[in-house]
């Protein structure tokens, strides 16, 4: 099934990707050539399967649980912003959002 | 390679008093300077640390190894799990100079183990990749043969003990990314169960599959990593409050009523015939030590790479929404609006397999193709999981190819993603079921580059399924 280069914009969008247009245009191949491949799953008839998940492991007896809700410190704001590329008066700045 | 020492052996040498963790660090420092720089295997190397590190153990280094189990080894830890203060990439320019404020787990019960951290290694960015060619900061070279790639995502792991730096190392496997490098590299590597390690302070890449695990020279030294490193996390809530055994006093070499399956389905077709003839001279190694082998099918492995794509990459695409440069890592600095620094901070940060994998995920969860995909996806996912239980009803281990051909020449493979995709088969199967698995060497190509087999246990069976590759590996 090709994969348009519209589509391969709107993907881009709501995976807030900015593509050139050379990727645009190897991705909406690629990515075509993907799907294709994995399309062979409609081969399988799994309607009377429940899907997987992470949960299901508690079939084997080892599911995870939830833990008791002790408060315990955390980072911190001080470490927590370190690593931040801009910060002002304790909180983390971005460009604006509001015109 | 020069002076590849186990860990019984630097701790002989420790209780001997012929040598202390300060010279043993400084002459790894000291190979690590003569061939770093062509292996490109550590993105970061911690030499103040770990030599004040090493002479601080000097003194009582004796009875150390008395109480801890990795006392004054060197170490490396792949360069996706957080280090409190030592940069951690990823392998991406996103996270070039990312300094985290915490450490994983598992590198944190390295550490309180002995070990002593001598270097980040190199990797495919976010562990995207078979071979560490996706690797912002280069590729790392097999030093077996440096025209060949090490296999990947842990690439420079595998180096780094292949190259005889240090004599274990930690790596990450989401589809086979411990196990391949183990196979390209000639060492033993182990993914183990789904829990059974931490996942706290590794860099998510898809959180259903990931999974942390050591690399050796040998099992008996991979299976004293495991020991240290396994074990409940409160940090981790998907960590299992399952007893870790003594891995390393299950080694017997006995194999009495120990039964082997070997699938069909897994020396089909694509397999190349030298990596077919040493894997079936390893089954028949093992065979001749006293297992018994069986047939066992596992019908849906030619489902199982497209599977792995659709998971991996929707959990992908999820996990990597985080980097958009408000909290950490590179920011693009030109923006007008938040939208617009998001979308150019991860156009500038992301490689082109990274945002392939973003694309294909956010494709298979998108509006309409969710049912199709995802759900699809995960519906086969649990006929694996139901084949490997009945599977494991008729034996105890099941051999495999780890990768379906020897170590491929560095650029090779570069063409098209869907072939280097297909490399993954006996390895994803794994990651998808949540099973534990060891990579363990099992011949030489022609061209004298090593071949592994991929010996695969039941849900945290890891202490036979050490003992079974500690069989296997014995000469």
């Amino acid at each position: 099934m090709p994969i348009t280069k519209a589509e391969v914009e709107k993907i881009a969008l709501l995976a807030n990707l900015e593509l050139t247009e050379d990727e645009k245009l190897s991705l909406s191949s690629q990515l075509a050539e993907i799907v294709e491949y994995i399309d062979q799953l409609n081969e399988l008839d799994t309607s009377a399967v429940t899907p997987w998940s992470q949960a299901s492991a508690g079939d084997f007896g080892h599911s995870s649980s939830t833990r008791a809700d002790i408060v315990v410190p955390g980072l911190g704001q001080e470490r927590a912003l370190d690593a931040a590329p801009d910060q002002e008066e304790g909180h983390f700045t971005v460009p604006r959002v509001i015109g | 390679m020069n002076n590849r020492l186990t860990i019984e052996e630097i701790h002989r040498l420790y209780a001997t008093g012929e040598t202390t963790p300060s010279e043993i660090c400084r002459q790894a420092l000291d190979r690590i300077d003569q061939t770093n720089g062509r292996l490109n295997a550590l993105l970061t190397v911690t030499r103040e640390d770990a030599l004040a590190r090493a002479a601080e153990m000097d003194g009582a280094i004796k009875t150390s190894i008395l109480e801890k189990p990795l006392a004054g080894i060197p170490v490396v830890v792949k360069d996706n799990q957080c280090t409190e203060g030592i940069r951690t990439t990823c392998g991406s320019r996103i996270l070039e100079n990312y300094h985290p404020p915490y450490t994983a787990t598992a590198v944190r019960k390295l550490l309180d183990a002995g070990a002593i951290l001598l270097g980040k290694a190199n990797l495919d960015e976010f562990a995207m990749g078979g071979s560490t060619e996706n690797s912002a900061f280069g590729p790392s070279r097999n030093p077996i043969n440096e025209e060949y790639v090490p296999g990947g995502s842990s690439g420079g792991s595998a180096v780094a003990v292949a190259a005889g730096y240090v004599p274990v190392a930690l790596g990450s496997d989401t589809g086979g990314s411990i196990r391949q490098p183990a196979s390209f590299c000639g060492l033993v590597g182990l993914k183990p169960t789904y829990g059974r390690v931490s996942r706290y302070g590794l860099v998510a890449f898809a959180s259903s599959l990931d999974q942390i695990g050591p690399f050796g020279n040998n099992v008996r030294d991979t299976a004293r990593v495991l020991g240290a490193i396994s074990g409940h996390d409160r940090h981790d809530s998907t960590s299992a409050d399952v007893p870790v055994d003594d891995y390393l006093g299950g080694l017997t070499g006995d194999l009495t009523g120990v039964r082997v399956g070997v699938p069909p389905e897994c020396f089909a077709d694509g397999l190349d015939p030298e990596v077919r003839a040493a894997v079936e001279s390893g089954i028949a190694r093992l065979e001749s030590r006293g297992a018994r082998i069986v047939e066992i099918n596992l019908p849906h492995m030619k489902h199982v790479v497209a599977v792995y794509y659709i998971i991996a990459t929707a959990e992908a695409s999820s996990n990597l929404a985080r980097f958009d440069g408000v909290r950490y890592g590179l920011r693009a600095d030109d923006a007008r609006s938040l939208s617009e620094m998001y979308r150019r901070t991860r156009d500038l940060g992301f490689g082109p397999e990274v945002k392939r994998r973003i694309m294909l995920g956010t494709y298979v969860l998108s509006s309409g193709y969710y049912d199709a995909y995802y759900e699809k996806a995960q519906r086969v996912r649990a006929m694996l999981v139901r084949d490997f239980a009945e599977a494991f009803t008729k034996c105890d281990v099941i051999a495999t190819p780890t990768a379906p051909t020897p170590p491929f020449r560095i650029g090779e493979k570069t063409g098209g993603p869907l072939a280097m995709y297909l490399g993954d088969i006996y390895t994803v199967t794994i990651n998808l079921t949540g099973l534990p698995a060891i990579s363990v060497p099992c011949g030489m190509s022609s061209g004298s580059l090593p071949i592994g087999m991929q010996l695969i246990g039941n849900r945290f069976d890891e202490a036979r399924l050490l003992n079974i590759a500690h069989a296997a590996e014995q000469q």
